[in-house]
């Protein structure tokens, strides 16, 4: 599960790290990938080809986002919060009204599951490891450096002919493609396709992204190459998972988990400021 | 090769904060001019600058690279035609991006961005030779974030991103402005040398007079959103600095006792 959250961060990464906006559209297209991989599992299709198509899905829910920020511009934290609302009712819709939808394990042949363990791990920690490599180079090939241009400096890459809106439409869409494959990959691990299953899906994966980081810049000095930062990402993943674990082994309400994942998610944006602050 | 005819530009239309800062300016540049631009703060000169880059469209007018016209055209797309330096180090690199990789970016303006490389073996022998010239040693750190140069070696690497593939049209915005005197004539002097050897032609924002007579061949002084002096060839060359303050002061209502105004 920590691997999971791992893999969604990665989505959030782009968004929030190589192009420097907050984009909370994920919130909203988190669940519509599980919707989407359940009610496509539901009518036959392949646990793989129903992840495609979460995927899929999920760049579209990244496009509209892009489109009324680059379109109408709308700034872009508005428009991600007005296509999440929006993606609400159209998961109820793919969900055929129910909150809930459940698919059974015994039934169909799902790539993931809580039930067996060990393999999730593996398929997990390998879907994981071929991302990490595909972002990777995708982000070293022409296209991939002119979005990073685009987030570090706007002005820098249209003065070099890099039309930003198109970059940040690209960005926003591969971020929300990738969250749309982790929740599909969540709801097969779940067995089960929640409408509320987005729920704070942009915290989850900004504690991993800053765990990771932490613990990155703790390790390795400052300035490590970009895809040593993205396994830090799983890695921040998981650990977070298991901070969550540990919180409820403590016998903590569940009702107060969320206000205990802001308290983390605060705890580790300040420890960077600290070490800053004690270096001086 | 660049033609200007009678452009407008308002800020703030219709507010309290109303500014007009580009009024009625026609401006023709032949090919392989180098024309240093003055006017005290408020003249309009970055308006100018801006309003050819395509930072924001004009309100009404006409701009004309090599008589296509690019009055209409968003900023990336004038970027083809483009190479630009701004007063700001900080504007013109990627400072998370190594200096292999902004030079990668520069020398593929104007290009379609595909699902190739963003960097080849090739281009990195040929940046590290294009660097060495500056003698600031950045042809060791290729793969130094640009966030750690200093200043002048941001300058003097966003000039090289600028003309890595040779501009129509090169506009330097006061770019050695925020640096020390020193590192500000090393700037200087590689602006010139490169000015020289692909002969761009260049409009180039300064605050020192002496710097304005010293490089180009032609000057142009603006006020008030126009120009109010072109001067270019022989008697550019033998300008003075007290000649050209007697000019301002004769052609503006506004008086200047030395270039103290013109300086600040």
């Amino acid at each position: 599960m920590g691997i999971l959250y791992g893999i969604m961060a990665l989505g959030i990464y782009i968004t929030f790290r190589v192009l420097k906006v907050s984009d909370l559209t994920v919130d909203g297209s988190f669940a519509t990938g599980g919707a989407v991989s359940v009610m496509l599992m539901l009518s036959g299709v392949s646990p793989i080809l129903s992840l495609l198509c979460a995927f899929a899905v999920g760049l579209l829910c990244g496009t509209v986002t892009g489109l009324l920020h680059t379109k109408l511009s709308i700034p872009i934290i508005l428009s991600s919060i007005l296509v999440q609302i929006g993606l609400y009712s159209i998961n109820l819709r793919i969900l055929q009204g129910s909150a809930l939808k459940s698919i059974s394990v015994d039934k169909y042949p799902l790539l993931i599951n809580v039930r067996f363990v060990s393999r999730t791990i593996l398929i997990g920690a390998l879907i994981a490891l071929a991302l990490i490599a595909v972002l990777y180079w995708y982000f070293g090939t022409e296209q991939g450096c002119s979005i990073r241009a685009t987030g570090n400096n706007p002005a820098m890459a249209k003065s070099n002919g890099i039309n930003t809106s198109t970059t940040t439409l690209i960005g926003l869409a591969l971020c929300n493609g990738l969250v749309a494959f982790a929740g599909g990959l969540m709801s097969q691990y779940q067995g089960f396709a929640d409408v509320n299953q987005g729920r704070g899906a942009i915290v989850t994966g900004l504690a991993a992204i800053i765990i990771g980081e932490v613990l990155c810049d703790i390790f390795f000095k400052k300035g490590s190459s970009f895809w040593l930062r993205l396994t830090f990402v799983i890695i921040g993943g998981i650990i977070y998972y298991l901070i969550m674990v540990l919180i409820l082994w403590m016998r903590v309400d569940s009702n107060d988990l969320k206000l205990f994942t802001a308290l983390i998610v605060a705890i580790f944006l300040a420890i960077p400021n600290f070490r800053k602050g004690a270096a001086v | 090769m660049l033609k200007i005819s009678n452009i407008f530009k308002t800020f703030n239309k219709g507010t309290v904060n109303e500014k007009v800062a580009i009024s009625g300016l026609s401006l023709t540049l032949n090919d392989g001019d180098f024309v240093t631009v003055i006017g005290s703060n408020g003249a309009g000169k970055s308006t100018l600058l801006n309003a050819i880059a395509g930072t924001w469209l004009t309100d009404s007018g006409k701009i004309e690279i090599d008589d296509i016209d690019i009055t209409r055209l968003p900023e990336h797309k004038r970027a083809s035609y483009i190479g630009r330096v701004f007063q700001d180090p900080l504007m013109g690199t990627a400072s998370d991006m190594w200096i292999e990789e902004n030079l990668a970016l520069a020398s593929r303006r104007g290009q379609k961005r595909h699902l190739l490389p963003g960097i080849t073996k090739a281009e990195r022998t040929h940046y590290a030779e294009l660097l060495k010239p500056l003698n600031l040693g950045l042809e060791n750190r290729l793969t130094t974030k640009v966030g750690l140069l200093s200043g002048g070696q941001r300058q003097a690497l966003t000039l090289l991103m600028a003309t890595i593939k040779k501009p129509r049209l090169l506009l330097l915005d006061e770019h050695t402005a925020a640096l020390d005197p020193a590192t500000a004539d090393k700037v200087l002097s590689v602006t010139d040398e490169l000015v020289r050897r692909d002969n761009l032609t260049t409009l180039m924002i300064t605050h020192n007079m002496q710097d304005a007579i010293d490089y180009g061949n032609r000057l142009i002084m603006m006020n008030e959103g126009r120009i109010i002096l072109d001067i270019s060839g022989q008697e550019k060359k033998q300008l003075t600095k007290q000649q050209l303050i007697d000019r301002f002061n004769s052609l503006s209502d506004q008086k200047l006792e030395s270039d103290n105004v013109l300086l600040s």
